[in-house]
């Protein structure tokens, strides 16, 4: 059920369409309120790249962002937040530039990343395609 | 009441059967069709693989609906058979938890399923849709018996913690008020010509008929507190017996309420194809129709195997694997043909020669959030206190509904309730926290809409998709524009391997689409086997 039109939530939420036939009607999908860095990486990336940022590995795996050296090309991890990329969703229409660079900073700050250059909301925007 | 049936001397399986018999598929195809019964799901009864494969030998990797399928017919089809299963167990996402179970997730966070002697969480699908008939006939042929599933349920609660100063409304006074409301305003339109372009005068009056008629109008076109209404959405007294028999009526909420509440929302679920009655589920848990696989392949499923490498040549296809608990030593199993069943979240990482097309297409999927919760309190109060037999109440907490268990009514001792099942934001988010936390938070939100979760939890469960270790999300994450793309790449055979699973299929997340695509596969390959 891919062709599904976007419903319209209780809380007036508009739920993205193409998501889980099973699921569609059942939904009151939510948004995501966090703005800083931390909050974002707490409250949406720990799930799969774990608390300590150490990823995980089962029948397969969630990278590591803890000393990650891809993380020196600031439009890698731009792209990959806003586009997805394999098992990684992409977040691109459910979080605003500022939100996207909050939690880049932050994760390319912390966790033994040290990278100095931040990322902008602009540079953000003008990643989007 | 059975006296004003018709006899039916002979019922459509066994017809379609002996024109099968006596016709030949295609026939039978058309004829099923004609009766509207083919055309529903894409499944005209058990697949028909004729002529002798010789023995050809098929590697299948996952032990989820669709690999047991596929392995099932290919064996009956006189086909060599083996699986390679990441898990301890059959079944893949087609699973229960019970008590005794231990579920660790990926991180490490471990649970202790402490649920009571027969009561379980269906962590991934927990309904079957009556069209759905290529689940259902394996589930006849297994022998796994079904029970009735209940989505809509008239005494379940809408909930908005916006409207009503949080005070959930029952289904029956939301759906009775929405109608009516919306019927009085169409018969009043009607009434004052404004709808005479679009009618004519004839169906005027019969559009007036049926307003009043769907809506409990009275004989003014108004709906209003009456014992009429009152049949639709329920009474303060009911009418009783005797000299205490006096049914008092109940008030309505006004449109504008109903209106700004949304709660109209929630009356949508029962009217979708795939929910609308009758739906069904396995008795004793949705995992029991892969348990029922499992007995029938036995050793043809060999368990704890995670799959390293799928390597192919124009001789056949050479699969390493290594023991998914301990590592080890990398073992290979090798065959003519591969079917892989694997999710493309995990085949994405795994090394394996298809051409261009179809990595495109695996890489491209990534999965949907979902989790859900499982809760177990000491006694059915939902029964008990509120009459709820099953069903579903939804809300907009981020925990989107609460479904009751459609089993063992009357029971004195404890129920699980699904407590939270969500996708989107609000899963993600559910997915982030650790599995307590995600328990304290649902018997936070539902309390909201049953005060007694205080008092009565005993103990709960979480299953977050993401963190399951063999599937990293919970179903393919098909748009348009990536169907359009990539999906006839991702199901067309590549050498000597097909793909299969529900996001080989174009009903994602169901069941129904595993299997499906799981026999569009071996039909296509058994085609090839036997063209040499």
């Amino acid at each position: 059920m891919d062709h599904w039109v976007a419903l319209i939530g209780i809380a007036g939420l508009a739920v993205s369409s193409g998501c889980i036939a099973a699921s569609a009607v059942d939904i009151n999908a939510g948004s995501y309120a966090q703005q800083t860095g931390e909050e974002l990486y707490r409250g949406i990336c720990q799930g799969c790249h774990m608390p300590d940022a150490q990823g995980a590995i089962g029948a397969g795996a969630y990278p590591a962002l803890a000393n990650n050296k891809r993380l020196i090309a600031r439009m890698y991890p731009i792209s990959v937040v806003i586009n997805g990329q394999r098992a990684m969703p992409a977040f691109g229409t459910d979080l605003s530039d500022e939100q996207i660079a909050n939690v880049i900073n932050y994760v390319r700050t912390h966790f033994g990343n040290h990278y100095k250059d931040a990322v902008t909301a602009a540079s953000v925007k003008a990643a989007r395609r | 009441m059975r006296a004003h049936e018709p006899a039916a001397p002979m019922n459509r399986r066994s017809l379609f059967k002996m024109i099968g018999m006596i016709a030949g598929s295609a026939v039978m195809y058309e004829a099923m069709s004609q009766l509207g019964h083919a055309g529903e799901s894409g499944y005209s009864g058990p697949i028909r693989l004729e002529g002798d494969p010789k023995g050809t030998s098929v590697l299948i990797l996952g032990a989820g609906l669709a690999g047991m399928t596929a392995a099932l017919e290919l064996r009956n089809a006189g086909y060599k058979v083996q699986i390679l299963e990441y898990n301890d167990r059959p079944g893949g996402r087609n699973w229960s938890l019970y008590g005794g179970d231990t579920y660790t997730e990926l991180g490490g966070f471990t649970q202790h399923v402490q649920f009571a002697e027969g009561l379980y969480l269906n962590p991934g699908p927990w309904r079957i849709p009556y069209h759905h008939r290529a689940v259902l006939d394996y589930c006849q042929r297994l022998k796994v018996q079904l029970e009735p599933f209940t989505q809509v349920n008239y005494a379940t609660y809408l909930h908005s913690s916006k409207a009503f100063g949080g005070k959930a409304q029952r289904y029956r006074e939301v759906q009775a008020d929405f109608n009516g409301h919306v019927a009085e305003l169409l018969a009043k339109a009607a009434n004052q010509s404004q709808l005479d372009q679009a009618v004519t005068q004839e169906d005027k009056e019969v559009l007036l008929e049926a307003m009043r008629t769907w809506g409990a109008l009275d004989q003014n076109y108004e709906y209003k507190k009456s014992l009429s209404t009152s049949e639709r959405r329920g009474y303060v007294s009911d009418p009783g017996g005797g000299l205490t028999s006096t049914a008092t009526p109940s008030e309505p909420l006004a449109l504008r309420e109903v209106l700004q509440s949304r709660l109209w929302w929630g009356l949508t679920a029962g009217h979708i194809y795939e929910l609308q009655s009758s739906l069904f589920q396995p008795v004793g848990g949705m995992g029991m129709i892969g348990r029922a696989f499992g007995r029938e392949l036995g050793n043809l499923i060999r368990y704890n195997a995670k799959v390293t490498g799928i390597k192919q040549d124009e001789r056949g296809v050479t699969v390493s694997y290594q023991d998914s608990r301990s590592g080890g030593p990398v073992q290979l199993e090798q065959a003519q043909w591969c079917i892989c069943t694997i999710p493309a979240s995990i085949l994405s990482q795994i090394p394996m020669n298809v051409a261009a097309p179809m990595k495109s297409a695996i890489d491209a999927l990534s999965y949907d959030a979902a989790i859900k919760v499982g809760l177990q309190f000491k006694r059915r109060f939902w029964e008990q206190d509120e009459s709820i037999y099953g069903g579903i109440s939804y809300t907009d907490l981020p925990n989107a509904l609460i479904g009751y268990p459609n089993s063992r009514y009357f029971d004195d001792g404890p129920g699980v309730l699904l407590g939270a099942y969500t996708f989107g934001p609000n899963a993600v988010q559910y997915t982030a926290m650790p599995p307590e936390e995600r328990i304290r938070r649902t018997v936070e939100y539902g309390s909201q809409i049953h005060a007694q979760y205080r008092e009565e939890f005993q103990h709960g469960v979480a299953v977050a998709w993401h963190r399951v270790p063999w599937t990293l999300g919970c179903a393919g994450h098909w748009t348009e524009e990536l169907r359009a793309q990539h999906f006839d790449n991702l199901c067309a055979i590549d050498g000597r391997i097909v793909l299969a699973g529900e996001h080989a299929s174009r009903l994602p997340a169901w069941q129904e689409g595993a299997v499906l695509s799981s026999l569009d596969a071996i039909r296509r390959l058994h085609a090839r086997v036997l063209a040499g």
